[in-house]
């Protein structure tokens, strides 16, 4: 280490940053516009660390095809996937272009994605906008349905926004809105609605008075109004952007990212900078719809887990009463274990978002990696669950935890890094 | 065949009708069931399960839809009846305990900030690195755990020691603070005798004789039993003294030891004579001659318990002729033999001296596989040893072992008594007297039927408030034929009456002693203060019970559910202890 002298000096100086940030969406525009690795080619990203298609699980191979077809690289499935298949696409993590996406977080050049500044460090990040529940892109399905939805959200509902967000000279602050929605009962992973509502209270206004086309601003409205995770993405991109700003300072063993892509977990930690420590994910733990059981369950897939690595999410039940019986069959006092379990290992509590339900305390700030690793407790992420074969959707939802390998894997590196010979 | 209800406007969270679906499912005759509210959504999700009717498109998104799919219509009434008492009964079902425990310090210390005392219970290999980290949080530090190197005990009471706090062990069973039992203790009335003991049993003998006998006791501190070696010094028993010379509500001093290093003990006895307040020494095995001035000192722990009565009340301090009378039990020629089986180690020890003093034994006290004295057909074991112990409960908690002894010993015609102790309070087995007096019973019988009489003599250390019955546990004993005393004492020279023989005590007058060692300084600090004086905040590592006990008596305690660091993993625990003691030489520190 170069600038701290302890292991705890660092991790307090990324956990200030954390604090520290600011947030704000600025825009919503299509993805090749500020991600230039997307326009070489045929070029796809996805959620968690570094994947080839064919370790895939079907889902996500399913929003490639989804993302094929709504790209116009093929007009059928079987192309679609004859393509996939021959190699000709490149994929690359969301997190390596400042990117997270949700579940199979597949991202095409045209697809509109959220803006989110930190002003704080000047860095920005990127997300696909939330297209609601059933039968989405993220979760494998890719029938005419789905990419027409996604045809919609490119031509309608992101330009609208974008318009929309271009009236504000600063801006949203997004600190305001999740302050807001966590005493609201959202814990922005699991339960967004509270966020949702706020966001189209403050878009709401600005749409109704932009000179656009009257069926467009009708559908616009009901899609925001009807979509209750919406803000999941944006709360995503503003963790990233807010975890990407702290992990400037390359020193330390807080946790700076989590993600899954379905064959493995993976984290990084301010001090291993880029690296990721990966180890094979494990399959969530929840409440299924009529019909489907754990049989079915995908293994985890997603970079939603920014969110717990910010401190919601999982790390936050207690904040969402409505969502802890997903923890197991418990009620509130569970909630209330969660987090004050997932207080073990932080080493503090965010001040800016207050959660009622908790008398008040803040949210959970900077997971540490040995911390971790010391007491065997691994964050709780709260999360969706795909069917394992492509085209079905959304079967459930509930928990699933890191495996401890990967916490195991960073602290280890860091430490031989720091000069320890193991 | 599908049957579809409609409960219109009865919104449910949809956790909530995933949870009530998952228990109509199991209702026999049910092939499936979905149950959500009627959203586009939902009902696209109704169709992929294949559950879509034509009565659920009315069904609207404030509606909860009901499919089910079932051969028997009759099941929809059952149905409904536990859609209606599932939600129901969802409010007034009680949220789960929410009681707080701690796997790390840092949680720990955030839940009782004011916390001094960490109580720990743990693995010993590893209760050294928890206690350092006591004293690092300025916390004294109760250590029960054992098998931790003499070395390390001397570093951690070193390090207490200039921190002004204290290390009560390691191996210390016993310890009662401000009222508030710690470990292995008896409930024991609040009082003006304060006791420092390097022996858990001795502690318990003495604080529970001086219960019964009307008085209280305002802190007992364990040292542990190695606090008195050459090598660590005293360091506990020496701060102790100290803390309770300064303590306010202590007017009595007790010191309690087996036999301790020459050196060590001079020094404890040379601070005896330096503070203000009246003390009584007990070092096990020592028959003293004389007292002095403001400094007494006993032959057994009974003694020891009267002497501190005698000056808690401002009481002269008379030699007590322990009354024995004859238990009439009539022995054989061949029965001889006295055998003790005790569960407190102090109190073999205690049994073991005045046996050997009683019949002049040439061979004294041993400490060999578990016995203290195995000479000329007699014995005494310590069946708390280690070699008794290992992989198997404390007999304070087992009788397994102890019936075994008894059983053999019985069958041995020349013996002619047995001893036997009943050790009371948090800890130890709920009713132990009810778990010997069957076997007690038994071979009572067996030597009848043999033709001798057997004297199975025992006492019951405790008080009325342990949470064991102290009364009825004495009356079990009686009633499968135990003679049962008020003292281990009083039970060992009864034992010895019956073989025909008395101990000895002569008069002890008061002597002026010439101290050859320099008094060390009496320091108490704050800490250790505030420990004495104060209901202790308790951090307790290790063994729930023992912090079930504190709650219980008024103390604060939080549970640190203790856990191997890294999952015992020592290569992850040498990362981390890198990790966290990591210092850059070169920080440019901003």
């Amino acid at each position: 280490m170069t600038n701290y002298q302890t292991i705890d000096e660092a991790n307090r100086a990324v956990a200030d940053k954390i604090v520290a940030s600011a947030p704000f969406l600025l825009d919503v525009v299509p993805a090749k516009s500020v991600i230039a690795e997307l326009n070489e080619g045929k070029v796809l990203l996805h959620a968690g660390p570094p994947i080839k298609w064919e370790n895939m699980t079907s889902p996500m191979q399913g929003s490639c095809v989804g993302a094929a077809l709504f790209e116009e690289w093929a007009d059928n499935e079987d192309d679609a996937r004859a393509m996939l298949d021959r190699g000709d696409v490149t994929f690359i993590p969301c997190h390596h272009v400042d990117a997270v996406g949700p579940m199979g977080g597949i991202t095409s050049a045209n697809m509109p994605v959220v803006v989110v500044e930190n002003r704080t460090d000047g860095n920005r990040a990127y997300c696909t906008m939330n297209e609601g529940i059933g039968a989405v892109l993220r979760f494998g399905a890719y029938s005419e349905e789905v990419v027409n939805r996604l045809r919609w959200m490119r031509d309608v509902l992101g330009p609208v926004l974008s318009k929309a967000l271009q009236t504000l000279d600063e801006g949203m602050n997004l600190n305001v809105i999740v302050a807001k929605a966590i005493a609201m009962g959202d814990e922005f992973h699991q339960r967004n609605i509270a966020a949702s509502l706020v966001f189209l209270k403050e878009v709401s206004p600005i749409i109704v008075s932009l000179d656009i086309d009257e069926k467009e601003r009708q559908e616009v409205i009901k899609f925001l109004a009807d979509t209750d995770q919406f803000f999941l993405n944006i709360m995503m991109a503003s963790a990233k952007a807010v975890m990407d700003g702290a992990r400037m300072i390359e020193e330390g063993t807080i946790v700076t990212a989590m993600c899954r892509n379905g064959e493995n977990f993976g984290i990084r930690i301010s001090g291993m900078g880029d690296e990721w420590f990966t180890a094979p994910v494990n399959t969530p733990q929840g409440l299924y719809f009529t019909g489907y059981s754990g049989e079915d369950a995908n293994p985890d897939i997603g970079d939603s887990a920014i969110t717990e690595t910010f401190g919601v999410g999982g790390m936050a039940m207690i904040a969402a009463p409505a969502v802890t019986r997903f923890v197991g069959t418990g009620g509130f006092g569970d909630a209330l274990k969660t987090s004050n379990e997932m207080l073990e290992i932080v080493i503090d509590q965010n001040p800016n978002f207050t959660v009622p339900t908790w008398d008040f305390q803040g949210i959970c700030l900077g997971i540490d990696a040995r911390k971790v690793v010391e007491t065997g407790i691994t964050p709780v992420i709260n999360t969706g669950i795909a069917h394992k074969k492509a085209g079905i959707g959304q079967i459930g939802a509930g928990t699933v935890n890191p495996p401890v390998a990967c916490f195991e894997k960073a602290i280890t590196a860091y430490a031989e890094k720091l000069g320890l010979t193991v | 065949m599908l049957h579809t209800i409609i409960k219109e406007n009865a919104y449910q969270d949809s956790v909530v009708l995933m949870l009530l679906t998952n228990k109509v499912s199991t209702i026999d005759g049910v092939n499936r069931v979905s149950i959500m509210m009627g959203t586009p959504a939902n009902k696209d999700i109704f169709g992929t399960s294949g559950l879509r009717t034509e009565e659920l498109e009315a069904a609207s998104a404030n509606d909860m839809a009901i499919v089910v799919d079932t051969e028997d219509a009759s099941k929809i009434d059952e149905i409904l009846a536990e859609v209606d008492a599932f939600l129901a009964s969802q409010a007034t079902k009680e949220s789960s305990n929410t009681t707080e425990t701690a796997r790390t310090w840092d949680k720990a210390m955030k839940l009782d900030s004011d916390a001094n005392m960490a109580l720990i219970s743990i693995p010993g290999t590893y209760a050294a690195a928890e206690a350092d980290r006591a004293l690092d949080e300025g916390l004294h530090a109760f250590i029960f755990s054992d098998n931790m190197p003499i070395e390390e005990e001397l570093r951690l009471k070193q390090k207490a020691h200039d921190k002004g706090l204290l290390v009560m062990g390691p191996d210390c069973g016993t310890g009662i603070v401000n009222g508030v039992p710690m470990a292995f203790t008896n409930v024991v009335k609040p009082g003006n005798i304060g006791i420092v003991g390097a022996s858990g049993t001795g502690i318990q003998e003495v604080s529970t004789i001086i219960d019964r006998l009307g008085g209280g006791v305002t802190n007992a501190i364990g040292t542990g039993g190695r606090d008195l070696s050459e090598t660590v010094g005293g360091i506990t028993m020496l701060d102790a003294i100290a803390a309770l010379e300064k303590q306010a509500d202590t007017d009595v001093i007790v010191v309690i030891s087996k036999p301790p290093a020459k050196a060590i003990r001079d020094k404890v006895l040379a601070l005896l004579r330096t503070i203000t307040k009246p003390a009584v020494t007990i070092f096990l095995g020592e028959k003293p001659t004389y007292h002095e001035a403001n400094l007494y000192h006993a032959y057994t722990l009974e003694e020891t318990a009267r002497i501190a009565i005698a000056l808690a009340k401002g009481e002269a301090v008379k030699a007590v002729e322990t009354q024995i009378v004859k238990p009439e039990i009539g022995l054989t020629p061949e029965q001889k033999h006295i055998k003790g089986y005790y569960s407190g180690g102090t109190l073999a020890s205690e049994a073991a001296m005045l046996i050997a003093d009683a019949l002049q034994l040439k061979e004294g006290l041993i400490k060999q596989d578990g016995y203290i004295l195995k000479t000329e057909g007699h014995e005494v074991i310590d069946l708390g040893d280690d070699i008794y112990t290992q992989g198997k409960p404390h007999p304070m908690i087992d009788p397994e072992k102890r019936i075994a002894f008894i059983e053999d010993a019985a069958n041995d015609p020349e013996t002619a008594v047995i001893l036997l102790d009943v050790v009371l309070g948090y800890g130890s087995h709920e009713d132990m007297a009810g778990q010997l007096a069957p076997a007690i019973k038994d071979v009572i019988a067996k030597a009848k039927a043999a033709g001798r009489e057997l004297a199975v003599i025992g006492t019951v250390c405790g008080t009325l408030q342990d949470p064991q019955d102290y009364n009825e546990q004495r009356q079990t004993l009686e009633t499968a034929g135990v003679i049962v005393k008020d003292s281990n004492n009083e039970a060992v020279r009864t034992g010895l009456a019956l073989v025909g023989r008395t101990v000895e005590e002569a008069d002890k007058a008061i002597r002026e002693v010439e101290s050859g060692e320099a008094a060390p300084i009496l320091e108490a600090s704050d800490a250790m203060l505030d420990l004495l004086a104060k209901q202790p905040r308790v951090i307790n590592i290790g063994l729930k019970s023992f912090a079930e006990a504190i709650t219980e008596t008024g103390g604060r305690v939080v549970q640190f559910d203790w856990r191997p660091v890294a999952g015992g993993n020592p290569e992850l625990q040498k990362v981390l202890q890198f990790l966290n003691s990591y210092r850059a030489e070169t920080a440019d520190v901003k």
